[in-house]
């Protein structure tokens, strides 16, 4: 039966002999991308170490953050006992910039990650879905989309009151519409796809094309979007504690603090800006980190 | 009388419904046996991947409508619908697309997407189906199928990609493969390597395959009998052989004529003037007769019957009026299987 398929035969050769190289799995090729940029990696490497001085801050041996002194006042970097000097209470800057990161972290990473997950489900079911669903979850969007989100932010945690769940739910809501959007997006542009077809063709049902097929496909795009908002996300955060509704004093947030110390902008400024400049680091560091995700999941090139 | 056929279309009209109505279909009648190869050949825009996708109603539902019976393996397909649709469209029946860069993930390995389907037909565990992917891509003569397993659709060529749809489509063994332009993306040599190795495993597992195409070449090549659509519906059916040797519709005489072999430098090619019919009324005369250097008054009138002017032949054609109409219009010959 197969004398008659020469050119086949000629083909593919029956041995699997032929020598390549081992071919990477997709995360192990993102990886090696990531590595070779310089900055990306710069940047993860200041922000875990952040986070890790954040999270292991009470085995760290520093002073009580909450504990003032009324003699050493508004010290400038260097005095002795205060590395980065002191605030307008004498509290110990090192202690409260380090125990600040704990809560400006929680509250500029995780409203994102709520934003996140609830805003796939919902971008993904209007994208997939179409017609009327998709309708009423992107008009719904839009109305949000109409405030600004500093606005709306202020005014979702202004209505709640003040305290850190409120201002975790506010940020959580100002997130959901851009991810929903583009998560929308993705998943229309997806859909019309002819692997999403051919999965139908082979018999997937709906629930199984979502999962696999429309997930895998889009999650990538919408993860790296998200993390290009958590920069946004602890600006905003840390602006709310600024406008004193968002984290309640004497907790150290480096939003909070940035506002207490602002009348002591002209008795010693460089200590005044510290937690202005930690925000800057941690946003930064964040937007490049994300730029470099980005470039590193780009498989089409 | 043979035995029931594999597939048995009986006046099927796919209309889609927007703005305007297409009538993409308009009264299609179609047998297939069991092991034969049925190429289904026409211009763009004649229906052909319209019947395919009706076949396994891909077709959004809400803006198609479709009258007529399809019927596979003594099912009306018409009548699935959920776990049942699922289990018929990839295990009796599958698909390969004309692109094979667009039809498979890009973010899952080839092993991973062959396995997924394996799983989902035949309940097994993942290793099981995994040992079956490898198996497929054996079976379709993938070079080094163990390292294969671990591409991605991205790091194979067109051809190899083609081959993968293929051990994808044949992973949980249907009885009828359709095949969608399944060589058009791809150079000519690596054309005439899938045509023969969909021939030789069309024989290896026993199934039917419906080919459609335009390149009445490559019907030629690949198929037992071959069908020819214009306008929504087939015009003249019979054995790839008495088609080549004595094509009776004009339309078919036109394609025939259409090709670039024997022709001498400097000459004008034979074309079919004219273009197809829109589509957006309903056909009520023979849809060919405004391009049709033959067509007489009365083709202009009515839908011409079809006639059958030898066993297994028939031409929906008025020139054919001296011979028997056909039965209904159905191909109920003997010398169908091949």
């Amino acid at each position: 039966m197969a004398s008659a398929i020469s050119p086949l035969a000629a083909s593919s050769p029956s041995g699997t002999t032929v020598t390549a190289p081992k071919t990477r799995s997709y995360w192990s090729n993102v990886l090696r991308r990531f590595l070779k940029d310089r900055i990306a990696v710069a940047c993860a490497v200041i922000l875990l170490l952040l986070i890790l001085a954040a999270i292991f801050a009470p085995w760290l041996d520093l002073a009580d953050p909450y504990r003032g002194s009324m003699i050493k006042r508004l010290r400038p970097i260097g005095t002795e006992g205060l590395p980065l000097g002191s605030d307008e209470q004498g509290r110990d800057m090192l202690a409260r910039l380090i125990y600040g990161g704990r809560l400006t972290l929680l509250i500029g990473l995780l409203p994102v990650v709520f934003a996140f997950f609830i805003a796939t489900v919902l971008g993904v079911a209007a994208g997939y879905a179409g017609g009327w669903v998709n309708t009423v979850i992107m008009r719904t969007v839009d109305v949000f989309f109409a405030f600004p989100s500093v606005l709306l932010a202020i005014a979702i945690s202004g209505a709640l009151g003040a305290g850190i769940v409120n201002s975790l739910v506010s940020l959580t809501i100002v997130f959901i519409p851009p991810i929903t959007r583009v998560a929308e997006s993705v998943t229309s542009s997806v859909r019309s796809l002819d692997y999403i077809d051919a999965a139908r063709a082979s018999g997937g049902n709906a629930l199984t094309i979502v999962r696999v097929h429309v997930l895998g496909n889009v999650l990538g795009p919408i993860f790296v979007y998200a993390t290009s908002l958590t920069s946004v996300c602890m600006i905003l955060a840390a602006g709310l504690s600024f406008l004193g509704i968002g984290v309640k004093p004497p907790e150290p947030e480096w939003g909070l603090m940035l506002n207490t110390l602002r009348t002591a902008i002209y008795v010693n400024p460089i200590v005044a800006a510290l937690p202005g400049v930690m925000i800057f680091i941690t946003s930064l560091c964040l937007n490049l980190l994300s730029d470099g995700l980005r470039s590193a999941m780009n498989v089409k090139d | 009388m043979s035995k029931a056929p594999l597939l048995q279309i009986e006046n099927l009209h796919v209309r889609f419904k927007s703005d305007r109505t297409v009538h993409a279909i308009n009264g299609l009648n179609l047998h297939l046996q069991e092991g034969e190869m049925l190429a289904l050949l026409g211009e763009s825009g004649s229906g052909k991947s319209v019947t395919l996708k009706t076949l396994l109603r891909l077709l959004p539902p809400k803006r198609t409508e479709i009258d007529g019976t399809v019927q596979v393996n003594g099912t009306d397909i018409m009548t699935l619908s959920g776990t049942r649709l699922s289990a018929y469209r990839g295990g009796d029946v599958s698909m390969v697309f004309q692109e094979p860069a667009l039809a498979l993930d890009p973010v899952y390995t080839i092993g991973d997407q062959i396995a997924e389907t394996v799983m989902r037909h035949k309940s097994v565990g993942r290793a099981e189906a995994r040992q079956v992917a490898l198996d497929m891509l054996t079976r379709v003569r993938i070079p080094s199928p163990e390292r294969r397993l671990k591409n991605y659709p991205h790091e194979m060529s067109g051809g190899m990609r083609q081959r993968a749809m293929i051990a994808l489509a044949l992973a949980s063994r249907p009885k009828l493969l359709l095949a969608d332009e399944p060589t058009t993306a791809l150079d000519a040599t690596v054309q005439i390597q899938i045509l023969l190795l969909l021939r030789e495993l069309q024989r290896e597992f026993g199934m039917s395959i419906i080919f459609v195409t335009h390149d009445i070449g490559v019907a030629v090549e690949i198929s037992d009998r071959v069908a020819v659509m214009y306008a929504g519906n087939i015009v003249e059916s019979g054995s790839t052989r008495d088609i080549i040797k004595d094509a009776r519709h004009p339309y078919t005489r036109g394609l025939l004529a259409a090709n670039l072999h024997g022709v001498d430098r400097g000459r004008r090619l034979d074309t079919i003037a004219g273009s197809p019919p829109s589509l957006e009324t309903k056909p009520d005369a023979c849809s060919f007769a405004p391009r049709c250097t033959e067509a007489r008054p009365q083709c202009l009138r009515a839908l011409p019957p079809f006639f059958a002017p030898s066993p297994g032949r028939q031409v929906a054609c008025n020139l054919e009026e001296g011979y028997s109409p056909a039965s209904h219009g159905l191909t109920a010959a003997p010398a169908i299987a091949c």
